[in-house]
């Protein structure tokens, strides 16, 4: 470990302080708003249980927040035809 | 007519009930007639801490369903006359303290005291809410932890909407007590610092309690330690917090527990 980065070593404090700024500024602009995760996956559910069966247990919603961008991800597992007639 | 206070937090265990007694007790101490509410229904804990737990005979709620007058279920300090005491009902449902009921209690002790202090539950339920309703003004506790600094914003935003005064278009005057502080820690980078929490949560500091051996040891005999050991360190700071609650302007220096000749020889320091 060099000198500088004996120097840059803050601590884990400055990372707590970064994730809460981060997160908190996230809470406070969806305050009293519905869970947005939670409505896609259900209007998204709704437009696929139309076509075909699927399980609430098969789709898989998952979420990245970040400090500019989210990612949402949603995984449904469709059994095709064959699979099915079984 | 009596102030209102929530020391409130939304996370527990970040030492609301410590604080309250300790907060209630120094008021006192300074001639201040107070009453602290217990609202943990169904939890109560503020008894045991104030040591009268064995002298409560009607709570909150006796007072609220009119089973019993304000002043039978009050119970007065035995160490400070002016420091009251009204307690949780611990076997009682939470769903029996009524919005109305709490109303009226509140207006009573307005009557009669210079500061009522209402202990809230953890949480942000209904139980939590009913004891911010009436404030005039709320201590925010936190320590300097990430999920205790998370709830607390959380609970700022329902003293900001969910209170009486907020839902008339006025404020709650709001402030943050940092609990559970070390000073040496926050200064290797180890824990938030003031700074930090103050920043994140944009809301003006009451004081800063240090992490004290003392406030176990008092609440292991069942005395706030402003009684207790009022040299404590953080007796100290509980003394400064209660006179900027009462609007003194009294600067911010951390108490440190003096031991020993090296502390005595170099004084206080903050770290």
């Amino acid at each position: 470990m060099s000198l500088f980065d004996m120097f840059k070593r803050r601590g884990s404090a400055p990372v707590a302080r970064d994730r809460l700024q981060l997160l908190l500024a996230y809470e406070r602009n969806n305050r009293n708003q519905p869970d947005l995760v939670a409505m896609l996956r259900e209007e998204i559910m709704a437009v696929i249980t139309r076509h075909v069966q699927v399980d609430q247990d098969d789709v898989r919603v998952t979420m990245d927040r970040g400090a500019t961008m989210s990612t949402l991800e949603i995984d449904i597992h469709i059994p095709n035809a064959a699979a099915a007639a079984h | 007519m009596a102030k209102v206070v929530v020391v409130t937090s939304g996370k527990g265990g970040v030492g609301k009930t410590t604080s309250t007694a300790s907060l209630g007790a120094a008021l006192a101490q300074a001639g201040k007639k107070v009453a602290v509410i217990d609202f943990d229904v169904g939890l109560r804990n503020l008894d045991l801490v104030l040591g009268a737990e064995r002298r409560v005979v009607f709570d909150l709620i006796n007072v609220t369903q009119g089973v019993a007058k304000l002043s039978q279920a009050l119970i007065r300090d035995k160490r400070v006359d002016t420091l009251f005491l009204l307690p949780a009902s611990q076997t009682r449902d939470k769903d029996a303290l009524t919005e109305e009921g709490v109303a009226n209690v509140i207006a009573e002790l307005r009557e009669k005291f210079d500061y009522v202090i209402c202990d809230s539950p953890a949480g942000i339920e209904r139980g939590a809410q009913l004891a911010m309703r009436f404030a005039d003004e709320a201590v925010i506790v936190t320590n300097p932890e990430v999920s205790s600094v998370r709830d607390a914003d959380r609970i700022i935003g329902l003293l900001d909407s969910r209170t009486l005064r907020a839902e008339r278009g006025e404020s709650v005057n709001k402030y943050i007590l940092v609990t559970r502080y070390d000073a040496a820690r926050a200064a290797r980078g180890e824990m938030l610092t003031i700074d930090d929490v103050l920043d994140i949560l944009s809301t003006p500091l009451l004081g800063i309690i240090p992490e004290s051996e003392g406030v176990l040891r008092s609440s292991n005999v069942g005395s706030p330690v402003t009684l207790n050991e009022p040299n404590n360190a953080a007796a100290r700071a509980y003394f400064e917090a209660a006179r900027r609650l009462q609007g003194e302007d009294v600067p911010m220096v951390l108490p440190v527990d003096r031991r020993g000749l090296f502390d005595r020889l170099f004084g206080r320091r903050a770290a």
